[in-house]
């Protein structure tokens, strides 16, 4: 029964889907099996924060991706660390958008959604459409069950309006069942449940469980038991979907497409943030270091460093936010390539030391990884409510470059980028990051250093002891030369005093203060000139341009696509750097009647460009919900401001 | 011997007030500097902000004026990075024990290869006569005009709290025994604290006052020496002896007092209990302890982390980017 269910909910939901939105799929009729190939598919693991759900999902998304299917994902995990077993806060999810083409999101809502319990249903709802199929864990679903997830009813479905498909089916039961003779105890049995789910959609997606057992045997190679008892009954799952149906089975199949050659990896865009670190620190011939204190939902940056000693890297965990960066500050002045990563929070309390390497001209990389706020705000949620703070948020006239990554892979790029300008230009350099591509992943193509532009510290050399001072500057950049302690002939002192000109002594001087105010804003506008123009993408002749900066280029560029498809004009530009502003912004928004900037905040982004452009009437899209965008909403807000 | 002169360390005019103990020290610092003999170029004095921490700018090293609070925790991220640097951090009583203390707690605690100065002159001079952390209790002072209300911070019990392996103590206008405490401070590999007791003739003039002479020194303190005896006053007539759990002044020759009832200094004692008792002492009843109170050997943070770094390069295959990505589970599209 289980299986026509999803078959023919499946069927169902392609067929909308394919007159909706002009996706294709195919039927393929073998022999005595019907297999479906699918181009997409959303699939959403949801469960109490101890069921494993984000381990499931990771390993469906892992797997996908190696047959060659692009992958999104986005882990939506509760602030707690273990909320009470089956309550409401507890619920943690995890969507994955698999692809046969580039996704760019782990998509709005989903076609397939497991909910291991009562509390996972009622939270995890909303993310269903009228077409989705819903796998629940009948076992968790006793009274007890119900009461703690604050239900009325003894019936869930019908209490909370569910108009798509339920497929009822014995989750725990089933796992226990195919675990009571390895000698485990009740409590170690339940816990491979996640492994039973995982198999039924691996069984619905004919997946090769090969990989999945692959992956858990390395989980797990400290404790091969365990491997293997997830492995059972990640079998058991996957022999529940293909063994209860009788003569008709609708598997599908995800399309691939060809990719370029090469080899691949999935990585979220913590992950990719410290191997951009790494790259750039070989690349510079720097030591890389790594000032931090742990943060929601930063630390994993700081948990990769410290694992990646025999590449010389250091890393210090400091007694606080400020010693974080002070730390950093300190190592950027001994010669390192150093950085610090946080928060939002964390840049509150960095701010000064910041500001230190800005006054000073030392370069330093600072990585925020933005949260919901003000204050501790939403931890593990994601908006882009730092901008100001990045740009504007300290004491002074005090410009620094700052570079909004965009998805998850971007996080390398971006990374590179800012330890190559932090030490090209003898500026601290601040990188935004959001926790949605922190800890969405995707599927990345191991990149070659060769391929990557040199970075060239802008170091004293010997012949420039006569005469030298600390803020002689390169005329062309405006960059001061850097002379790292221990170098013969250079001794200087520098500090956050003003500084006279060039010199570098301490300066009270009006005029003087005034001139490096400028100098120090001048530098920084200058690195426009060594980086790409803005890029536009879409139609040329568009009646509206969408623009996004960061994280939410994926959700920016499928809502413009999507109204395409629909037959509108609109392009979409996305901002990577936002200080200095790349060169073409004032021209390029010009050329469109209408802009609408669109971002997780009340406007900080629009604001700024306001500042910064002239003539241009900027329009707003502002949602600050602490969940990535919703596509659909995106395409009606914007319909509606071209209809205006 | 050392190749360089205390000139070799000395840069540009000192703008301290007339009669500021920070002269007094800078000038033991250029002197200890050239006695230990590492070379300018391989020297970095950080500091924090407040009138001490002006001392980088009249230094002929690497120097560097930081912010408030915060030098120690700089210097920290400086030796880690560059663990060939010597490094010394320069703060006042309000910089390291008041908006740094928790940075100078930690860099202690560490162990990392600091030269740690303390200039504590129990007010905040640079802007213009406030309380400190090590004000004593009723002072009065611009923004305690009725005394203030809170017992001071001791540093040496700050620092061995923090499980500080150094510690010593001098009078800034006392330049040999300055110089001594700057040099064993330098040698000694971790993190060392020196306190310096040190006038300010603006704010709070006469702090010190009954050691900041040569008589007051005389009569009111004892210079501590490893192996020797705790013997102090003008004629080496009184001596420090255990009492209990406590210490007791004795008088030599006194009630059948003999020099083998004196305790004999052993700063290289891993035990930190009778050195703080030492650095606690103040008058009238006990003289204020100067000179190398604690010297015990211990791992330093800096060698620490290099040599896990070196450890595990050994012990892990991949040392370069490229075999750094090998290590992840990868699939090929061919």
């Amino acid at each position: 029964m289980f299986t026509t269910f999803v078959a023919h909910r499946l069927i169902t939901y392609n067929k909308l889907q394919y007159n909706l939105q002009t996706h294709y799929f195919d039927h393929i009729m073998a022999e005595k099996e019907m297999k479906q190939t699918i181009d997409q598919v959303i699939v959403r693991f949801s469960g109490d924060s101890g069921d494993g759900m984000q381990l499931a999902g990771n390993i469906f998304s892992t797997i996908s991706a190696t047959v060659g299917n692009d992958i999104c994902t986005f882990p939506d995990y509760p602030a707690d660390i273990r909320a009470p077993q089956g309550v409401l806060t507890g619920v943690s999810g995890f969507q994955v958008h698999i692809g046969a083409d580039k996704v760019y999101t782990p998509g709005d809502k989903c076609d397939v959604l497991v909910a291991m319990n009562p509390a996972a249903l009622k939270t995890q709802y909303k993310y269903c459409k009228p077409t989705s199929a819903i796998i629940i864990d009948t076992d968790s679903f006793t009274a007890k069950d119900l009461e703690k997830a604050e239900y009325k009813t003894d019936d869930p479905i019908k209490e909370l309006g569910i108009t798509c498909e339920v497929v009822p089916s014995p989750i725990t039961s089933m796992c226990i069942e195919t675990l009571k003779d390895s000698g485990m105890d009740n409590k170690s049995m339940v816990r491979c449940k996640n492994m039973l789910a995982l198999g039924l959609v691996c069984w619905l997606f004919d997946r090769d469980l090969s990989l999945a057992e692959g992956m858990l045997r390395a989980k797990f190679a400290k404790k091969p038991e365990i491997a293997e008892a997830n492995i059972k009954v990640l079998r058991a799952g996957y022999d529940m979907g293909h063994n209860t149906h009788a003569s008709i089975s609708h598997t599908y199949s995800i399309n691939s497409k060809p990719k370029a050659k090469g080899k691949y990896m999935d990585i979220n865009g913590n992950k990719a943030t410290a191997y951009g670190l790494m790259a750039a620190a070989e690349k510079a011939g720097m030591t890389l270091f790594l000032g931090s204190y742990p943060i929601t939902p930063a630390t994993d940056i700081l948990h990769e460093l410290a694992k990646h000693k025999s590449m010389g890297v250091i890393t210090m965990q400091a007694e606080d936010e400020i010693a974080g960066c002070a730390s950093a500050v300190g190592a950027a002045y001994a010669g390192a390539l150093a950085c610090t990563s946080t928060s939002g929070p964390g840049i509150c309390l960095k701010s000064e030391a910041i500001n230190l390497a800005v006054i000073t001209e030392l370069p330093l990389v600072i990585i925020d990884v933005q949260r919901g706020g003000p204050s501790t705000g939403l931890p593990t949620k994601s908006e882009q409510t730092d901008l100001l703070q990045a740009l504007f948020g300290r004491n002074g006239e005090s410009p620094i470059p700052v570079i909004a990554a965009t998805s998850p892979t971007d996080c390398f790029e971006s990374a590179y980028l800012a330890a190559k300008i932090a030490v090209e230009h003898m500026t601290p350099v601040i990188l935004l990051s959001d926790a949605f591509i922190a800890n969405g992943s995707a599927s990345w193509k191991l990149p070659d250093l060769n391929d990557y532009p040199e970075i060239k510290p802008n170091y004293v050399t010997p012949d420039m002891v006569e005469g030298w001072t600390p803020y002689k500057r390169n005329p062309e950049t405006l960059v001061r030369y850097w002379a790292v302690p221990g170098t013969p002939g250079f001794t200087h002192r520098i500090g956050g005093l003003e500084k006279s000109n060039e010199t570098g002594a301490i300066s009270n001087s009006p005029e003087n203060h005034h001139l490096m105010v400028e100098q120090r804003q001048e530098k920084v506008e200058r690195i426009a000139n060594t980086l790409p123009p803005l890029k536009v993408e879409g139609d040329e002749d568009a009646d509206l341009l969408i623009v996004g900066f960061g994280g939410t280029y994926g959700h920016l560029r499928e809502a413009m696509l999507q109204m395409r498809a629909e037959g509108k004009k609109v392009a979409h530009a996305h901002f990577n750097v936002i200080n200095p502003l790349p060169r073409g912004t004032q021209e390029t928004l010009a050329r469109y009647s209408k802009v609408v900037v669109a971002e997780q905040n009340m406007g900080q982004f629009a604001g700024y460009l306001r500042m910064k452009t002239n003539g241009i009437n900027i329009r707003q899209y502002n949602e600050v919900k602490g969940q990535p965008f919703n596509i659909a909403t995106l395409v009606d807000s914007f319909t509606k401001i071209m209809e205006e | 011997m050392s190749e360089y002169k205390a000139q070799d360390f000395k840069f540009g005019q000192p703008r301290w007030c007339p009669g500021c103990g920070d002269h007094a020290f800078l000038g033991a610092l250029h002197k200890a500097m050239s006695e230990i003999g590492v070379a300018p170029h391989q020297t970095a004095v950080i500091s924090g902000i407040g009138c001490s921490s002006r001392l980088p700018y009249y230094m002929n090293t690497y120097g560097f004026h930081t912010i408030h609070g915060r030098a120690a925790a700089i210097a920290t991220g400086a030796k880690v990075a560059n663990p060939d640097l010597t490094v010394w951090q320069i703060s006042g009583d309000g910089d390291g024990l008041a908006i740094g203390g928790n940075h100078f707690i930690h860099a202690v605690r560490r162990n990392i290869d600091l030269n740690m100065i303390l200039l504590n002159n129990r007010i905040y001079g640079l802007t213009k006569g406030q309380y400190s952390p090590t004000s004593v209790r009723g002072f009065v002072s611009k923004s305690s005009p009725y005394g203030t209300v809170e017992d001071p911070f001791r540093p040496a019990e700050l620092c061995f709290g923090a499980r500080g392996n150094f510690f010593a103590r001098c009078v800034a206008t006392d330049m040999n025994a300055a110089v001594e405490c700057l040099k064993a401070a330098a040698q000694h590999k971790g993190a060392s604290v020196t306190e310096v007791l040190q006038n300010c003739v603006i704010f709070n003039n006469g702090t010190h006052e009954s050691v900041y002479t040569k008589e007051g020194r005389m009569k009111n303190a004892i210079y501590l020496e490893h192996g020797k005896p705790m013997l102090f006053g003008p004629e080496k007539e009184y001596g420090l002896a255990q009492e209990g759990f406590g210490l007791k002044v004795v008088k030599l020759g006194e009630n059948g007092v003999s020099e083998k009832e004196i305790l004999v200094h052993d700063a290289h004692c891993s035990d930190p209990t009778l050195h703080l008792k030492l650095a606690l002492m103040e008058g009238p009843d006990f003289p204020v302890a100067l000179g190398i109170i604690r010297d015990v050997e211990a791992p330093t943070y800096n060698d620490s982390v290099h040599a896990q770094v070196e450890e595990i390069k050994g012990k892990k295959n991949y040392h370069n980017f490229a075999e750094l990505l090998e290590t992840n589970e990868t699939w090929e599209i061919k």
